[in-house]
């Protein structure tokens, strides 16, 4: 992979927002954005702003609530929290994920053992 | 799954929130970039350096704007109403072109939404009876033309009715009312109105349920019941101004025929959705209906016209093989089993049995009016073309801007759709008065005309043929495009000469393929307008032309001399009228309702059953023959002495007289007809019985006698004048005869006859008004096509026209050109034509599929419009300047 940031994968972002709110509680974008940068390590190319889209797409689906609020600093903003079908959906997606990543592992093992008899 | 509604549902919101949600929007991301400037400067950078690492950190806030939308809202909705404003806007710039497009489209799309319409209530729509597919009309297998052979006695129907096991319920009506076959008495003048006698379970067996009040009742239908009669919704409209309490009321009511002035009660009102009429007896109206009761008409013959329910599950197949096993087993009548037995029963769909017959018509317009629309596409593809060809430059531009072909051709789509819309809602508009005038047409013989409407069916069918409309002549300048040259179109290139070979190709094939289309159309108007004039041609046996009925109303008190002297005064009275050269008395009317007897020579032996034809019977005075205009072939008239001597005579028809006495004299020969000996007297020439193209049946002409009473009585003059001018001098007369003489139609004879080829004429009007719309079409695209290539080669014309081209050999050469696209056409649409008529063949009369005469007529008249329309462009280029066009780039 070199040094070249990874791209995300489609509904990634979705997941990592879910499991961000679901560990941290209540956050604002700002703080979804911050958090998710720490956790991968600058690894994924990450826009700030793309978050925004995430955000709105999973609020329409019910699965993130959004609430008007003031932060720390007395400025405006908005805070977003988990849903219960938030919390259900998640589960769902990783139970999923952990099983493509393990397949998708057994099948590139085999590869690589095929490569070399 | 719920997520998906609940995503859709809050996607439409935010589509119409776009300006609250962008400010929320833009609030957060202004708090985020303050958060991010702060945790910079927090980690010791400078303001700036935080500002600008921060905006890095987010990314562009257009482009997170852009994305927030798309996440939120309906893109593909916005994308659409961007190319539908951009449309929107291109059309209104081009407003010529724009109105020429929708006109067109809108009469092709209301030609297609009308015919749809009409096809759709004769032949796709179900009856408006309950469950309409277990009705079955029940007639003789052989059914002679005339009513008699489609009908039962009441006898057999209640034989039938107690042995079927097949049916749930079996009715019918009496098929001989003529119209106006009642008087209802009211306030002032005694007003005529046709009653229906209806057999009891009718209405049950149809599934109508009466709007107000109720059905008969079973103690209605026996002999000397309290008089009921049900009055038919238009009527009670009209009659009683839609006043309920009419019900249970009673009225004065006198037939016709027995002329007893009965009090009726009226004890209910049936539903606006049940015309009788448009489903038994196509443009007739029945005002009011009366119970049939058995017992009166046990010794009348065959009067029923039978109707069944069949019970579920039982098949039109089963019930005919019962109906096969029971019919033969019936007799005529139980009081004469010596009059003999033996029926046969076949068993049609109600639905079939009313519209079976226009099934070809209807499809064949149907076809014609989807010609008219393909060759409307063709039209629009073509002057989109043109259109095309002047804003290539502006999709060049756009495509240089960075525009992929997909979304060029995706608003060029929009913009067809948009005029296929717009075209669409202006043909709803055109269809439906058509169909608002068609509907009330009552005197066109087609059946349920009535109940035509634009509904679901014919707006789906709407929106079809607009949508393919759109899509077959939408993408074709977009094809020209993909196949064009970016720079050579962004060039500032005038109008040369090599240019475009492919796309004038691509025009002139259109324009063929119009021609032809158009040929199609012609050849078989043309084909079914000579049919038409052929019918009009036939000898009908009588003269419609100056003859008029009017029914007449007299009190004989049922004594026949006195009825003899009552016509002999109505005759003599009018015959003094002036202008009036005849005046006879008939009880029924040709290309009416009509019943026939049997008749056989009387010979040494009783003639056997078989020996009997069965004949039409008219009950007519003297001088009814002459007012009539029918001619007598040998013999001679009834006269009044065989009215007053009581004697018993008949004129015959040829027809009968040769299958009677073949090769010998008739006259003075003894007949038994309709049971009773007559002696022949004259012999008429054939009349046409039931329409002018059905060939002339057996007919007889009795006078009245005590053995035949006259089934309702019709005065027919003849005068020089026109009938309506009679009209007043005939009624006073009939007024001072009897005061009681109702307000009855004068009716012209020719309204008989237009009404039963009425079908025909409607078959005509329609593809003839197609064939001159297709023609139109086609002359426009020649004008187009051709217009256009001397626009384009203005330069050429000019440099040949400086180098000594004379005026003439120009305008040769472009009237050449367009005759060379018109004999293509026409070429490639006679054979198209040879294939399409032989699909018409039945719908002709006289007429071969092939008539050359036909043929010919409809080719040069064809050719001469193109080269009409070829014409004016060619006189155009051979005016050209050489000067001005060659200046002018």
């Amino acid at each position: 992979m070199g040094k070249s940031k990874l791209d995300l994968l489609q509904g990634t972002l979705d997941m990592m927002v879910l499991q961000t709110l679901t560990s941290m509680g209540p956050l604002h974008g700002y703080g979804i954005a911050r958090r998710i940068e720490q956790v991968s390590q600058k690894e994924v190319l990450l826009n700030q702003g793309t978050i925004y889209a995430s955000l709105v797409r999973l609020q329409q689906r019910g699965w993130i609530a959004a609430k008007w609020g003031i932060s720390d600093k007395n400025r405006k903003a908005r805070f977003y929290s988990i849903t219960r079908a938030g919390q259900k959906q998640l589960e769902q997606d990783t139970a999923y994920w952990e099983r493509l990543a393990g397949v998708m592992g057994r099948v590139l093992a085999m590869q690589s053992e095929g490569d070399e008899p | 799954m719920k997520h998906f509604f609940q995503e859709a549902l809050n996607r439409t919101r935010s589509f119409f929130r776009k300006a609250p949600l962008d400010q929320e929007l833009n609030v957060e991301m202004a708090t985020h970039v303050e958060m991010a400037v702060e945790e910079n400067m927090r980690r010791g950078m400078s303001v700036e350096e935080a500002r600008r690492q921060a905006l890095v950190q987010f990314g562009g806030v257009q482009q997170a704007r852009e994305r927030h939308r798309e996440s939120r809202g309906l893109p593909w909705l916005d994308v659409l109403m961007q190319d539908l404003r951009f449309a929107f806007r291109t059309l209104r710039r081009d407003s010529s072109f724009t109105i020429i497009a929708v006109v067109i489209l809108a009469l092709g799309i209301g030609a297609n939404i009308a015919v749809f319409s009409v096809v759709n209530t004769i032949l796709l729509r179900p009856l408006p009876f309950r469950d309409a597919q277990q009705l079955v009309r029940i007639v003789e297998k052989d059914a002679k033309s005339g009513e008699s052979g489609r009908t039962y006695t009441a006898d057999a129907t209640q034989d039938f009715q107690q042995q079927n096991r097949s049916f749930q319920s079996v009715s019918g009506y009496f098929a001989f009312t003529g119209p106006n076959n009642f008087k209802l008495s009211g306030s002032s003048q005694p007003l005529p109105a046709t009653g229906m006698l209806v057999a009891e379970g009718f209405f049950e067996t149809l599934g109508v349920q009466p709007a107000i009040g109720r059905l008969f009742r079973r103690e209605e239908f026996v002999h000397h019941a309290q008089p009921a009669a049900l009055l038919s919704y238009p009527f009670w409209k009209r009659r009683f101004g839609g006043d309920p309490s009419v019900v249970g009321r009673t009225v004065d009511l006198s037939d016709k025929v027995d002329l007893n002035n009965k009090s009726v009660t009226v004890v209910g009102v049936l539903p606006d959705t049940f015309d009788f009429g448009s489903v038994f007896s196509p443009g007739a109206k029945v005002d009011l209906f009366v119970p049939y009761i058995m017992d009166d008409f046990r010794e009348d013959g065959n009067d029923l016209a039978l109707v069944g329910r069949l019970k579920a599950g039982v098949s039109i197949a089963q019930a005919q093989n019962e109906a096969d096993l029971l019919f033969p087993q019936f007799y005529f009548e139980h009081k004469h089993p010596d009059y003999g037995k033996g029926y046969t029963g076949q068993l049609t769909g109600l639905k079939e049995y009313v519209s079976g017959k226009l099934r070809r018509s209807l499809i064949v317009l149907w076809c014609a009016v989807g010609l008219i629309l393909l060759i409307v596409c063709v039209n629009l593809s073509n002057l989109l073309l043109a259109r095309a060809a002047a804003r290539s430059k502006e999709f060049a531009m756009r495509s240089a801007l960075g525009a992929r072909l997909g979304r060029i051709v995706r608003q060029l789509l929009t913009e067809s759709l948009v005029l296929a819309g717009v075209g669409a809602v202006l043909g709803l508009g055109i269809g439906w008065s058509i169909l608002a005038y068609l509907a009330h047409q009552g005197s066109l013989a087609l059946p349920l005309l009535s109940t035509v409407r634009i509904d679901g069916a014919a707006l789906a069918w709407t929106l079809l043929i607009a949508v393919g409309a759109a899509v077959l002549f939408g993408p074709a300048p977009a094809l020209r495009m993909s196949a064009g040259n970016l720079q050579e179109a962004l060039k500032d290139s005038g109008h040369g000469t090599s240019q475009g070979r492919e796309h004038d190709r691509l025009r002139s094939t259109l324009v063929i393929t119009e021609i032809a289309l158009a040929c199609v159309l012609l050849v078989g108007a043309g084909l079914l307008l000579r049919s038409f004039l052929r019918v009009l041609d036939v000898d009908l046996g009588f003269e419609p032309s100056r003859a008029a009925a009017v029914s007449v109303d007299y009190d004989d008190g049922g004594n026949v001399a006195r009825q003899a002297a009552i016509w002999q005064q109505v005759v003599q009275r009018a015959s003094t009228i002036p202008g009036i050269e005849a005046a006879g008395i008939s009880d029924n009317l040709p290309m009416s309702r009509n019943r026939s007897w049997g008749i056989a020579a009387k010979g040494e032996q009783k003639p056997k059953e078989g020996d009997f034809i069965g004949v039409f019977v008219y009950i007519v005075s003297p001088g009814y023959l002459k007012a009539m205009g029918m001619r007598l072939l040998q013999g001679r008239d009834i006269s009044w002495d065989d009215l007053v001597n009581n004697r018993n005579v008949v004129v015959l028809n040829d027809t009968v007289a040769r299958k009677l006495w073949p090769g010998q004299n008739p006259i003075g020969r003894m007949a038994i007809a309709g049971g009773a000996v007559s002696e022949v007297i004259g012999v008429i020439a054939d009349v046409r019985e039931s329409s002018a193209e059905d060939s002339a049946g057996a007919q007889m002409y009795l006078p009245a006698t005590k053995q035949f009473g006259p089934e309702g009585s019709y005065l027919v003059v003849r005068s020089r004048l026109p009938p309506a001018a009679l009209a007043m001098s005939v009624m006073q007369t009939l007024r001072d005869i009897n005061p009681g003489q109702s307000a009855s139609e004068f009716k012209p004879i020719q309204a008989l006859v237009d009404h039963a080829t009425s079908p025909r004429r409607f078959f005509v009007l329609l593809v003839g008004v197609f064939a001159g719309l297709g023609l139109l079409l086609a002359s426009l695209g020649i004008y187009g096509v051709i217009s256009y290539s001397v626009t384009r080669q203005t330069q050429e014309i000019g440099i040949r026209i400086a180098l000594g081209a004379t005026e003439g050999r120009v305008l040769l050469d472009v009237i050449g050109k367009t005759l060379q696209l018109a004999l293509i056409g026409i070429a490639v649409g006679i054979g198209a034509s040879l294939a399409a008529t032989r699909l018409i063949a039945s719908l002709l009369f006289q007429t071969a599929p092939t008539d050359p005469l036909t043929f010919a007529g409809m080719l040069v008249l064809l050719g001469a419009v193109a080269l009409l329309a070829g014409y004016l462009p060619a006189r155009r280029a051979s005016k050209i300047d050489p000067l001005v066009a060659l200046r002018t780039n």
